[in-house]
């Protein structure tokens, strides 16, 4: 609609056009909100400088087609991937990629059939949903079983592949998973790879910006650390680290659950005590420091 | 002979472009958008083959269209259209519904005059394709 109604021009502002845009909001927005995370900022910053330099194109009457924006997130477990999806549509829709900014979120399940005939109506439903807006695809190795060759999942990934090459203005799809089983299948399917523009890894997250997003949370909850809790819990983060199934983000977002029920637990304990708001807004040392991660089996039987 | 029925029907047919702003529309007011098509064009016809199911939860027209398309590649020489059905309270039914494709060619209707007792004479309306079996009748 803006080619109709404003004039051909020869020379632009840039400056006036990128707050036209609200570009500078968004993305101070995101590193606001998002801890870490490099090269998905990054990645981020060249789209939204792609749809600023294609919106002065099409002012000056240089058109060019739409961008491909199918994505694969690649990651270890909670380094952010689902989050940023979700925060991907609302940004592509403000930046005018997508039409109505709504993100669609499926596994495997949702996608592939029970009999034959099933799958294809069930991925065009997902699919039809998702148009005008973000289709997630989380675990999408999950698709494609290698090991049977029967499997409906074929279906549903030819389906997406047609789709996502014709309707490339209609809807941008992005698949998550862990990094080595993402690669593992994009080998057996060599036409996802060539269809996705953008393989943007996720890093592991370094223990400060763990430190960042834990505040970041209890600030969310209403919590915060006393500056002792602070010191004990950038300890916890060192130790908790090194043992299995560390899972970033996600196992300070539950270490945090686990301190929210110890703090409560304290503060009932002591029945006579009269509580400030403080009292009930801070974690203390104590809290942070009966978790199993110290102990080996010493101070509390607690979980976690 | 041009059949008019539903919405729109007067007026020159509709563009692909036309066609997926109604759809829209439809969608914007919560309304789930149907594909139905058939080769009786009897305006008493009321019962339309659906394509596919009913679709709910829709967003954006794109995928209203890419169902459109599957069916005009199937059905292109009948007639296909469009009903948006309002689900809501007080409503459950249709509220918008035109049609998105005819035949090449749409020969039209006979007019039957069956001559009763005394002078009375009853009319009856037959389509000159619906003569021929299901399936072949714009073939």
């Amino acid at each position: 609609m803006d080619v109709d109604t404003t004039p051909m021009t020869d020379a632009v502002n840039l400056r006036d056009e990128l707050e036209a845009v609200g570009i500078e909001e968004i993305l101070s927005q995101l590193d606001r909100e998002l801890i870490g995370l490099k090269p998905v900022k990054t990645r981020i910053r060249e789209i939204a400088s792609l749809l600023l330099i294609e919106r002065i194109r099409k002012r000056m009457g240089l058109a060019s087609g739409a961008p491909t924006l199918h994505m694969s997130f690649t990651g270890n477990p909670g380094t952010g991937k689902t989050t940023v999806a979700l925060r991907i549509a609302s940004i592509l829709h403000r930046l005018g990629f997508v039409r109505r900014g709504q993100v669609v979120s499926v596994t495997r399940d949702e996608l592939v059939g029970q009999y034959i005939g099933h799958t294809a109506p069930k991925t065009k439903e997902i699919l039809k949903k998702a148009m005008g807006g973000v289709l997630f695809i989380d675990e999408a190795y999950y698709l494609h079983r290698p090991d049977n060759e029967r499997d409906y999942g074929q279906e549903a990934i030819e389906i997406l592949l047609q789709v996502m090459e014709t309707q490339r203005e209609d809807l941008v799809v992005i698949l998550a998973g862990y990094g080595d089983r993402m690669d593992k299948f994009f080998a057996s399917n060599p036409g996802f790879r060539s269809r996705i523009a953008h393989h943007i890894d996720f890093p592991d997250y370094a223990d400060d910006e763990l430190l960042a997003i834990a505040e970041l949370m209890l600030r969310d909850m209403n919590y915060g650390f006393t500056p002792d809790a602070r010191a004990e819990f950038v300890r916890y983060i060192a130790l908790r680290r090194n043992q299995p199934l560390f899972s970033n983000a996600r196992s300070i977002r539950n270490a945090l659950d686990r301190l929210r029920l110890r703090q409560a637990n304290r503060l009932v304990a002591d029945l006579d005590h009269i509580l400030t708001a403080d009292d009930i807004r801070s974690i203390e040392a104590s809290d942070v420091l009966a978790s199993r991660v110290f102990g080996k089996g010493g101070k509390s039987a607690e979980a976690g | 002979m041009r059949i008019t029925q539903g919405c729109f029907s007067f007026l020159p047919d509709l563009t692909d472009e036309q066609i997926s702003r109604q759809v829209q529309y439809c969608l914007e007011q919560g309304w789930a958008v149907n594909i139905e098509f058939t080769d009786d064009p009897h305006p008493r016809n009321h019962f339309w083959e659906m394509w596919g199911l009913p679709m709910f939860d829709l967003r954006d027209a794109a995928g209203v269209m890419m169902e459109l398309n599957e069916c005009r590649k199937v059905y292109g020489n009948s007639y296909i259209r469009l009903s948006a059905f309002d689900s809501s309270h007080g409503w459950e039914s249709v509220r918008l519904s035109f049609i998105v494709n005819r035949p090449k060619e749409e020969p039209g209707f006979r007019l039957e005059r069956h001559e009763m007792a005394g002078r009375n004479i009853r009319y009856t309306t037959r389509s000159y394709a619906a003569d021929r079996p299901e399936g072949r009748r714009y073939d």
